[in-house]
Order: structure tokens, then sequence, then C-alpha cells
């Protein structure tokens, strides 16, 4: 199955997030993740979908169809900055600890916590590189993970800001 | 307009303002206030009471495709708004523009599982095209307007708008002047001037052309461009079910209605032709059967409001997004050079010929030739008259549950009018018809409006009947066609299910008896001889008639397409 990214701007109701997850329930479609936040404008939320399906243009109109839904942007072809956030906690005894500190700095990772038995790491980046840090790591005992899934901007000038379609409607 | 108001009267005000002045409902505790306030406004805004939610829905949307306007229905929280999901789902699928207006509980206690508090936003968001939960009465003005443009713009659908009891019941000095914003919402309607180009031409090198047209050109009122159109380029037209009435049948380009019961030669036409244009229909799976193997030579052009169906059963040539009649229109501005029309016309001409010719060899639309030969009382005995009636007398509308009687009615009566057939569609509800025919009766008082039920789905939702004694209404009958089965179930049961008649044989009350107590003339015919003077009897009377048909039990609905089979291998007896 192909992964396809979507970066989706709304209008910040209510029930919109709601509305955008049961369409890919009922329809039958997969989301790999789902991130949705503020953007630059007031009003305005950004989605980053990540999607599991072979043709992605039924999704998209789909999506379209949901009124509060303002664009939708494939950006699966396009160069991207990618990144996900992971904090893991690991169970941690002396011996490994200066190994551990040690593979951190490789990956720029952080660490933000520490206890008597546990430490816990903050590490960012591209998704195959969290994946490659939790491979890593993995082996040292992980006792709880959350990754936050990935969030897309395309790189240059494409791209769209919440604030350029709230005016054209507008108008 | 500087004066307070309640949130109740602002929506009446809301709604009046908007255009509606008709409304079905059921009051309760949460929609009280509503009730109250429409008291003060009931000459501009009429309401229908009826006796269960579900009629309500059905009668509202009755009202809305018959007229193409907004359909306004309305039920009080939790079991008052539950009972309105059905017809909600069902104008989901026909798209037809609906207005539910819910009340909910007070703000106060909501999301605290108060008595009769249900979720109507979150379960009816998969079946309407938006919905709101209002809980501040300054928002009621504005929601109103922009659920009503949402309705009955682009592709037309229900919008649900639940607002809670102290909304309604806050005052504040109304606001109506807002203006409907909606940056996410921009419905094409205009074609692309170049795919419409394309398709032209694209049409005008085939050999064997078929124009099929579908609800869309029902909803857009696209009936009169649609002829222009057909008899500009002499191409064939073939009508789905909701699109019957939206060319005339008696037309020489006519030929009918396509797929699981639709006629042997429209479905050849499909499979044999070289080129289809869709215009307003979504390729449903009863028109297509098994959609791999529909149209399997024609080059395809789709016209459809909602992107979202080009392409999502049936892979198309050339897309095109847009209103029905504006891109009908814009097709009829094209002037393609006069020696390919010409050329055009002679092949079309040939292949109509060819089409006649298949049309003669198998079914027919006259009734007798698709009558099995017995001497007792088949349904197309009874189709067969009520076409005869219906002719003569005209202004006639009519309104099908589901079932073999609505496939016959399609099939067996005369279509010429947009608007005249009217049918669950989609969503296949039965207790559709009755409901929804009082719908159109308040719409059409100058009309004739029968509801034609099998004896089962007119027992789900009869007691609506009531409500056309208490309404006054005399322009509405009702034809049972009752064979004492869920027949069409039984009829799947006999082809494929090797005559097990589980769970579809039907007792029934007398069902003329059942009219009388309601205070219509209930009238039984047990036998052919009987038909004619049943009918004439129902125009005659000046008030609503129930006539019962109680035709013979096990008759099959012919020709069918067995489901997920081509539509080019029919069952024809
Ligand atoms: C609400 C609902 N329940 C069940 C069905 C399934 N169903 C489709 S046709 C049919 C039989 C209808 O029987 P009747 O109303 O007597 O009409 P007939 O087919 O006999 O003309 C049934 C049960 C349905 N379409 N709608
Ligand atoms: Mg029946």
């Amino acid at each position: 199955m192909k992964i396809h990214t979507l970066v989706v701007l709304v209008q910040d109701h209510p029930g919109v997030l709601n509305r955008a997850v049961s369409m890919f329930r009922r329809r039958g479609y997969n989301i790999a993740s789902l991130v949705v936040g503020h953007t630059e404008t007031p009003g305005v939320s950004r989605m980053t979908i990540v999607v599991e399906s072979e043709n992605v243009e039924q999704v998209v109109k789909q999506l379209y169809r949901l009124v509060e839904v303002l664009k939708i942007s494939d950006v699966t072809e396009d160069p991207v900055v990618d990144r996900e956030m992971v904090l893991v906690k690991l169970h941690v005894t002396g011996q490994h600890r200066a190994e551990i500190v040690a593979l951190t700095e490789v990956f720029t990772a952080k660490i933000v916590d520490v206890a008597q038995n546990t430490m816990v790491i903050e590490m960012t980046g591209g998704p195959a590189k969290v994946d490659n840090f939790i491979d890593v790591i993995r082996p040292f005992g992980i006792k709880e993970m959350m990754r936050t899934g990935r969030i897309t901007m395309v790189r240059g000038g494409k791209g769209h800001s919440g604030a350029e379609l709230i005016d054209q409607a507008a108008e | 307009m500087s004066e307070k108001r309640t949130g109740a009267q602002i929506l009446c005000e809301a709604l009046i303002m908007n255009g509606v002045d008709t409304m079905f409902g059921i009051p309760g505790g949460a929609i009280m206030p509503f009730y109250h306030a429409m008291w003060e406004y009931r000459s501009d805004l009429r309401h229908i009471l009826c006796r269960h939610e579900q009629g309500a829905g059905h009668a509202a949307e009755g009202f809305a495709r018959s007229t193409g306007r907004i359909g306004v229905c309305i039920g009080t929280s939790g079991p008052g708004t539950t009972n309105l999901v059905t017809p909600i789902a069902d104008a989901w699928m026909d798209s037809t523009p609906m207005l539910a207006i819910c009340g909910q509980v007070s703000s106060t206690v909501l999301g605290k599982d108060a008595f009769q508090e249900t979720d109507i936003t979150g379960i009816t968001m998969p079946i309407t095209k938006h919905n709101y939960l209002v809980k501040n009465i300054n928002d009621i003005a504005y929601v109103v307007k922009e659920a009503i443009h949402i309705a009955t713009t682009g592709r037309y659908g229900p919008v649900l708008v639940d607002i809670t009891k102290d909304a309604l019941q806050a005052s504040a000095v109304p606001d109506y002047s807002k203006k409907i914003f909606l940056p996410g919402y921009r419905p094409t309607v205009t074609g692309s001037k170049k795919q419409i180009k394309a398709a032209l031409s694209l049409m005008l090198k085939s050999k064997k052309p078929v124009l099929m047209i579908g609800n869309g050109v029902m909803m857009s009122d696209a009936s009169a461009e649609i002829r222009v159109f057909a008899e500009r380029y002499k191409i064939p037209v073939i009508t789905t079910l909701h699109a019957l009435g939206a060319f005339p049948e008696d037309h020489d380009l006519s030929l009918g209605m396509p797929g699981m019961h639709g006629w042997v030669h429209v479905n050849r036409a499909i499979q044999e032709a070289d080129f289809l244009m869709n215009i307003g229909g979504r390729f449903d799976d009863r028109v297509t059967g098994k959609a791999s193997t529909f149209a399997p030579i024609a080059k395809i052009v789709h016209v459809d409001i909602d992107p979202s169906e080009i392409g999502k059963n049936i892979e198309v040539e050339i897309p095109i997004v847009g209103d029905a009649r504006i891109v009908t229109l814009s097709l009829l501005e094209e002037e393609p050079e006069e020696k390919l029309v010409a050329e055009f016309h002679k092949n079309a001409a040939e292949w109509l010929t060819y089409i006649r010719e298949l049309q003669t060899k198998h079914q027919h639309k006259q009734q007798y030739l698709n009558r099995p030969d017995t001497s007792t009382m088949m349904p197309h005995d009874v189709y067969a008259a009520l076409t005869k009636q219906m002719n003569t007398r005209g202004n006639y509308r009519v309104v099908t549950d589901v079932g073999q009687h609505q496939m016959w009615a399609a099939q067996l009566l005369d279509w010429y009018k947009p608007r005249t057939h009217i049918t669950s569609g989609g969503a296949g509800t039965m207790g559709f018809a009755v409901p929804a025919a009082l719908g159109v009766a308040v719409a059409h008082p100058e009309d004739t409006v029968w509801a034609i039920a099998g004896d089962g789905g007119f027992q789900m939702t009869n007691q609506e009947m009531i409500v056309v004694i208490q309404e006054n209404i005399k322009n509405m009958k009702i034809a049972i066609i009752n064979n004492g089965f869920l027949g069409m179930v039984r009829q799947w049961q006999e082809l494929f299910e090797g005559k097990r008649y589980s769970g579809t044989p039907l007792t029934s009350p007398n069902f003329q008896m059942l009219a009388e107590a309601y205070g219509w003339t209930g009238i039984t015919v047990e036998s052919v001889d009987q038909i004619d003077a049943a009918i004439d009897r129902a125009y005659a009377t000046d008030g609503p008639v129930l006539i019962d048909f109680r035709v013979e039990r096990e008759v099959n609905v012919f020709p069918m397409v067995p489901q997920n089979k081509s539509i080019g291998e029919m069952i024809t007896e």
C-alpha cells in the first residue's frame, strides 16, 4: 500500500476533527498518523494526515466535501520538511547510563528527566531517523514511549497559509 | 428590528426570511419554546403536526423533491431526533435539500446525560451535509441562513441544526444581516469550457451514443435544456429512476430506465454504446450492475456537481464538474461544424433504429406485453388502469415506497413531467411513500397525489394518514399493491434461495376498514373487473381515498439483473 502525506487546512470549529476522522473510517481508509494544531492564522487549524492507500484522489475529494475544509495538498511527492517527536522512558541501570548518554548525543536527542531507575529522552527528527533511534535504544529496555506523529511543511515558496485562503474566500 | 426577541422568535423570523413557509414536526420538552413562538408566526409559517418524526422527515422530503425548495422537519431532543435519523439518511442518499431542526437539552446540562439528551450532531455527522450544535442565541439567525444555504446549493443535502433549550429561551436583539462566510465551501457550478468542448467533440466522433440523465437533472431543473440538447443532436436518452419524468417518455428519443429493473433494450444499448454521457447521475450499483462490466466499449463523459462522484464507481474519459443545467447550457452554446453534426445525426438514427428493434424483440413499455398470462388480477392490470386514468385526468404526481410495486410503477406508469415521480432511491426506505406523498400533496394542492405502496411498507408509516384528515388535505390517494408478502424479498428468495420464504409472508389488517377508521374512503379491489370503477371512485371523491388492490401474490418484477452481475445478463422471465 502506498503511503501518502496530506496537509489539510481547516476552519477551527468544534467537531471538525471528528468529521474528518469519521469520513476516513466510514470510507474504509487507513490513517497511519494524524496531527492537528493551530496555524499562524487564528481560526485556521492544520492537519498532517498520513494515509495508507493506493489512490488518494478519492480521499481528497471526500475530504473536500466537508464544509470546513479549506485546502488539501498531497505533498507525498514534494520536497518537504518532515518532523516527528518521540518521548522515551527507559529503564536504566547504572552500567548503561554512559552508553545511553553517548547515543542521545549521536541523535542530538535530549535527556529531559533522570530518576533513580529511569530516564526520559526527547528526540526530534524525520520519521526514519526517529525509527532508527527507537531501534537503537530499544535493547536498553523501553518502559514507555509516545510518538507525536509527523508534521510536514513543503520546502521553499510552495504551500498555503491560512490567511491567504480566508482572504480569497472573503473576496 | 432593534427590539429584543427570544431565540425561538429569532428562529421563526430567520426561517421566514430564508424562504421557509411550511414545516413538519412534533413538539416536546426541549423544542417547546419554538412551538410557543411559532404560534405568533403561524400565518407565514405553517406547521403540520405529524404522528411520528420519521413521517415528518419524509413529508419534508416529499415537499422538497416536488418543489425544489428546502423541506423542513422538527423533532424534540432524544427520541424525537433519533426518529428523524432515517429520513435524514434518506435525504442524504438522494441529495434532497432538507433542514432538520432539533431541540436539545439546555447547555447547562449538556453532556451530563440529561433527560432526553442524545448527541444528535454526533449521530448524524456521516449522513448530513453539515450540522450544527447551537448553544448561543446570537448564533441562531446566522446558522439558519448558513444551513439553508448549504442544503440548497452545490449538491443538495440534509443539514441539521440542533439548538439548546436555553438558547431558544434567551432573549437578544437579532442580527439578520451577517453575510454568509464559508471559505471552505465554494461549489463549482460552471463546467470547464475546455472539458465541455472536448466532451462534445468526443460525442460527435461516436456512432452509438447515449445520453444518460440522473437526479442532478431533476434537482437543477434542467429538463428543458436537456430536451433541446437531445433534439439538437438526436441522441437517445436514458432516464435513471430519479430522472423519470425529466425527459418525456413518449419522446422519439426516450429509451427509458436502465439498471437492475431497467429495460433489456436500455441495458443492451449501454453495453453496446461507444459513447455515454451521464449528466447528473452517480453510477449507482443498481444502475451499473457489476461496475467493471458496465459500458465496456463506451467512452464516458460524467457531469456531476460533486467532484467526489466522478471516478468513484466508474472510470471516465472526460470529467466535468458543474451544475447539470449550467453545463447543458454550455454544451448548447457550442457550435460544431454542421457537417460533423449531419454525420452524427445519420449514425445516431441508425443506432436508434437498431435499439428500437431490440426493444420490439424484448420488453416493451406497454403493460400487457410484460404481463404474465393469467386471468387473476396482476399488478400489471392495476398499473395499466392507473396509467390510463392518470393520462386522461392529468396533473398527477406519484410517490412510491420500496419494493416490487416501486419498480413496477417506475416501469409501467408514464412519466412526462419533472418532479412527478418521487421515490426513495439511494436508501430504499420502506415507509417513505405515505408521509412523502403528504408532503407533496401539501406543496401541490392542484395535483392529484398518489402514494403507491406495498402492504409491507404501508404499515411502517400509515399513521400519517390521520394528518391528511387533520390538515384537511383533499388531493391525496393511496394505492396498496397488496400481495401478502414482503414481495421484493420474496422474489429474491424465489429466484436465488430455493423458494424458502423465510420472514416474508405478511398478514395485514383490513386496509379498507383501517382507512375508514382514519376518516378516509376505503375501497377493496379483488378482481380485474373492479379496478376501473375503484379508480373512478377515487377520482370522484373529494377527499383522501385508499384502494387496497389484492393482487396475485407471487409475481416477479422482470426484467432483472441479478445482484453484482453485468447488466448485459438480464433475466426476462
Ligand atoms: C425500512 C426497510 N426495511 C427493510 C427493507 C428491505 N426490503 C426491501 S423491499 C422489501 C419488501 C417490501 O414489501 P412490500 O412493502 O409489501 O412491497 P412489495 O415488494 O411486496 O411490493 C423489504 C423488506 C427496506 N428496504 N426498508
Ligand atoms: Mg407486498
